[in-house]
């Protein structure tokens, strides 16, 4: 059976050479995901920022969205969006938070669905959620984010070193910081889901980081005397191939998600997407070139020229 | 080069038995499922309610109300019990969840307290000369509480039952929360409805006499909406005493019916409310006694004469469906607290089964699409990392149907995650098997080493992605851990095919092989 070559067999490409070069480009990913989060911030899903949340499926071929917003602002219930969902009859309503309590919420959908009598065929969805549970989500997103990313740091420390901790934790801070840059840019919506694309983009790029890491390891005790430099080179094209094959196997199965997977995840499943590339880029462009700053072994003895030695076969 | 160990392959073997056993009743029909023997397992995977349609909501008791509702009954106890042994009492009112009160005559003070002593044992009295403060003490309470919550559970499990509706899940959680799941609801208003009243029905008597508009209300007594106008067309006010000659809880049964082309609801009395309804309506001929609801007056009839019988009928200006869910709530019985909706997340059956048919068609295009690539990548090591791929998926799927765990639309994603990912395992270790070929070694002991060393790695990798799901588990909610949990079980899951069934399949056909046979992924 026949193979295509998909990486050459052995690349000899000199990333720490271009290393410069990477943290720029990390540093602009970086400061402007920051500051897209501030200027334009997340588009907060009623999970985290409280309120209600319709889909609906309308009586008609084709919802008029001008109508129904008329009806639904005639209630003064804030600023209430309206989009088209998927489909021409398919209305998502998205509505704020209502003050007064946690009631306040329950009964403002009812008005709403009062209102709308006769225009719905179908509740496709109705989520809701007060005050309440609103903070607390928000609390125990900001909790599950860090506790994942200390927890990883942690595990690769125990099994390396610290400097291979700190640096991933570096390159995790910056996915889940692109990630986030992402949803500020795109102002999809962001919900408990999202957040979960978060995390998963910290799992899946740490996965990434602690095979390079691994390999830089083992290259660092078989080539003794070579410049580290040339080590972490060695260990990025040794996993090159490994990285591509399994970024394009999982980006594969994410594009059956993103096109076929339905309107609900699709926000998801572009989160996860964005951040596995930037997440791919940032094990080689980011972990491993900030391992290149700390003394990765023992000082040689002086005078002591750097040699090549032969890898034992 | 050797085999693997026998028990190696004995546990892939009983592995993927297993898996098939539990997986096969989700790709069988109903029909053929009854018609199996009863010992192989008949369940199906258990579908979430963003996937099979139905109602989550979260909600919180009041135990604030209660309290007060507790203290209201406790003072207007208490006054009964005291006027009784005509004993005095004045400044009756409660003040920091506890009753105060004063005697008019100081003397009795002894006799007031072996009378609340022996009416209520759990009773914590603080007694200083003729004044008293009493409340229940935070044990009690506590007891109080987890009973409330278990009286709640059985009462919406009867509301819930009564509609006909299946299954209904109901959890307490946590200290006041209840988490309500139901299948199958489409609209989440019906379901409001039924939870959204304490439906608490009582009978007492209204105080005459008084005029709310100008009087003050007399302790032991609340001032109540009617449903009745009055005749400025504003509901009328009553003033209405907090004893209760009869409640709810002594309701048999509640029917709907009509008397004189008007909604009504029958109802008939046990033994002992009857008794108690019997001997107050026959002292109190020519009194009215109130109806009501939720606080509210539903009517206020005179007594005409005693009412033995039994039974009886509330009429108030009812629709036939307000009759019919009245009598519903008096069947099922009244919530103890009232409860407050924190969180509700509904699905309807058409967007589950959208989801259901997104969710499939995606999954099976991406593994579609990660076969053909490996094996275009890898030839014949890719083809066997195909059939890894597709017993890992086996055994995820075995898993969940066995464990009978949740399976969410944000599970489904990632079992399509794990589908991409689960290669990467195999990816390491072909990839170590090519370099060490590269470095000279035979293909034998190429295949050993590269799976020795790959090991280490699929390992790290793999448990930091864990660390990652199983907080997400941890503090996500529904659907989230359905995501957890099946990324978790797909990454357990990928690492024992790649450790043990893509290294048997390897083992097998280098053996076959011939001195200096080139690997196939070059």
């Amino acid at each position: 059976m026949n193979l295509i070559h998909f990486v050459p067999v052995e690349p000899k490409i000199d990333f720490l050479g271009r290393r410069k070069l990477f943290y720029v480009i990390s540093l602009i990913i970086v400061l402007g995901s920051i500051g897209l989060f501030l200027s334009k911030g997340l588009n907060f899903g009623v999970d985290f920022r409280g309120g209600t949340l319709l889909e609906i499926k309308t009586t008609e071929a084709e919802a008029d969205l001008q109508g129904l917003r008329q009806t639904l602002n005639n209630l003064d219930l804030g600023d209430v969006t309206l989009q088209e969902f998927g489909a021409p009859d398919v209305v998502l309503i998205n509505m704020p938070r209502q003050d007064g309590g946690e009631d306040a919420q329950e009964v403002a959908l009812t008005q709403v669905r009062q209102a709308l009598e006769g225009e719905v065929a179908e509740y496709r969805r109705t989520e809701s959620v007060g005050p309440k549970v609103g903070s607390e989500l928000r609390l125990a997103a900001g909790v599950a984010t860090l506790l994942s990313m200390l927890g990883i740091m942690a595990y690769v420390w125990l099994r390396f070193d610290l400097v291979y901790g700190a640096a991933a934790l570096v390159a995790l801070a910056h996915d889940v910081i692109a990630v986030i840059g992402f949803y500020a840019l795109t102002q999809i919506e962001f919900n408990l889901g999202t957040l979960a694309a978060v995390l998963t983009v910290a799992g899946y790029s740490i996965n990434d980081t602690v095979v390079v890491f691994d390999r830089v390891r083992e290259e660092l005790r078989r080539f003794k005397k070579l410049p580290v430099l040339d080590v972490l080179n060695k260990a990025i094209n040794a996993t090159l191939s490994r990285t591509i094959l399994t970024t394009s196997t999982t980006l594969l199965a994410l594009f059956g998600l993103y096109f076929f997977g339905g309107e609900v995840i699709r926000g998801f499943t572009a989160g996860i997407i964005i951040g596995i590339v930037i997440g791919t880029f940032s094990s080689v462009g980011v972990a491993v070139p900030i391992l290149s700053w700390a003394r990765l072994r023992p000082a040689a003895p002086k005078g002591e020229k750097p040699e090549k030695v032969k890898a034992a076969v | 080069m050797s085999d693997l160990p026998r028990w190696q392959r004995v546990t892939i073997l009983i592995a993927l038995v297993l898996a098939i056993f539990y997986a096969a009743p989700n790709v069988m029909s109903r029909s053929t499922l009854d018609a199996l023997p009863d010992w192989i397992p008949h369940d199906q995977i258990n579908l979430g309610l963003d996937l099979r349609g139905g109602s989550y909501m979260l909600l919180e008791v009041d135990f604030d109300a209660l309290q007060e509702e507790q203290m209201r009954d406790l003072s207007a106890s208490i006054l009964v019990l005291l006027r009784q042994d005509r004993i005095g009492v004045r400044g009756l009112g409660v003040r920091n969840e506890r009753v105060q009160f004063a005697l008019r005559e100081p003397d009795r003070a002894d006799d007031a307290f072996i009378l609340l002593r022996e009416e209520f044992p759990d009773l914590e009295i603080e007694q200083n000369g003729e004044r008293f403060i009493v409340g229940f003490s935070e044990a009690y309470q506590n007891l109080q509480r987890n009973n409330v919550i278990q009286q709640i559970i059985q009462v919406l499990n009867r509301r819930i039952d009564e509609t006909g509706t299946k299954a209904p899940t109901i959890q307490r959680q946590g200290y006041d929360r209840i988490l309500l799941q139901v299948p199958g609801v489409e609209n989440s208003a019906e379901l409001l409805e039924i939870i959204g009243r304490t439906a608490k029905l009582t009978f007492r008597f209204v105080l005459e006499g008084v005029d709310p508009e100008r009087d003050r209300v007399p302790a032991g007594a609340s001032l109540l909406e009617s449903d009745q106008l009055g005749p400025s067309g504003q509901p009328l006010m009553e003033v209405i005493s907090d004893r209760v000659i009869v409640s709810g809880e002594n309701l048999t049964d509640a029917q709907p019916s009509f008397d004189q082309g008007q909604a009504v609801v029958v109802f008939r009395f046990d033994a002992l409310g009857g008794q108690r309804f019997c001997e107050a309506t026959r002292a109190n001929v020519g009194r009215r006694f109130a109806i009501i609801l939720d606080d509210r007056v539903i009517s206020a009839p005179v007594i005409r004469d005693a009412i033995c019988g039994g039974s009886g009928q509330i009429s108030g200006n009812f629709t036939i469906e307000e009759a019919t869910t009245l009598a519903l709530f008096l069947r099922a019985g009244a919530l103890p607290a009232p409860l407050t909706v924190l969180e509700e997340r509904t699905v309807g059956p058409g967007l589950g089964a959208d989801s259901i048919e997104a969710g499939e068609i995606a999954s099976v295009v991406g593994v579609a699409l990660v076969v053909l690539f490996m094996a275009a990548i890898y030839g014949r090591f890719g083809l066997m990392a195909d059939v890894a791929l597709i017993m890992n998926l086996i055994i995820i799927v075995g898993v969940l149907t066995a464990l009978q765990a949740t399976l969410t639309l944000p599970g489904i994603a990632g079992i399509a995650l794990t589908m991409g990912m689960a290669v990467d395992a195999n990816v390491l270790i072909f990839e170590r098997i090519r370099e060490e070929v590269r470095n000279g070694r035979s293909l034998g002991m190429a295949v050993d080493a590269g799976f020795k060393r790959a090991i280490t790695t699929i390992i790290d990798s793999n448990v930091t992605t864990l660390i990652a799901a199983v907080l997400l588990y941890q503090f996500g909610t529904g659907p989230i851990r359905g995501f957890a949990v099946t990324l978790s079980l797909g990454l357990a899951s990928s690492m024992f095919c790649a450790i043990l069934v893509t290294r048997w399949m390897v083992l097998s056909w280098a053996r076959r092989q011939k001195r200096g046979t080139r690997l196939p992924i070059g």
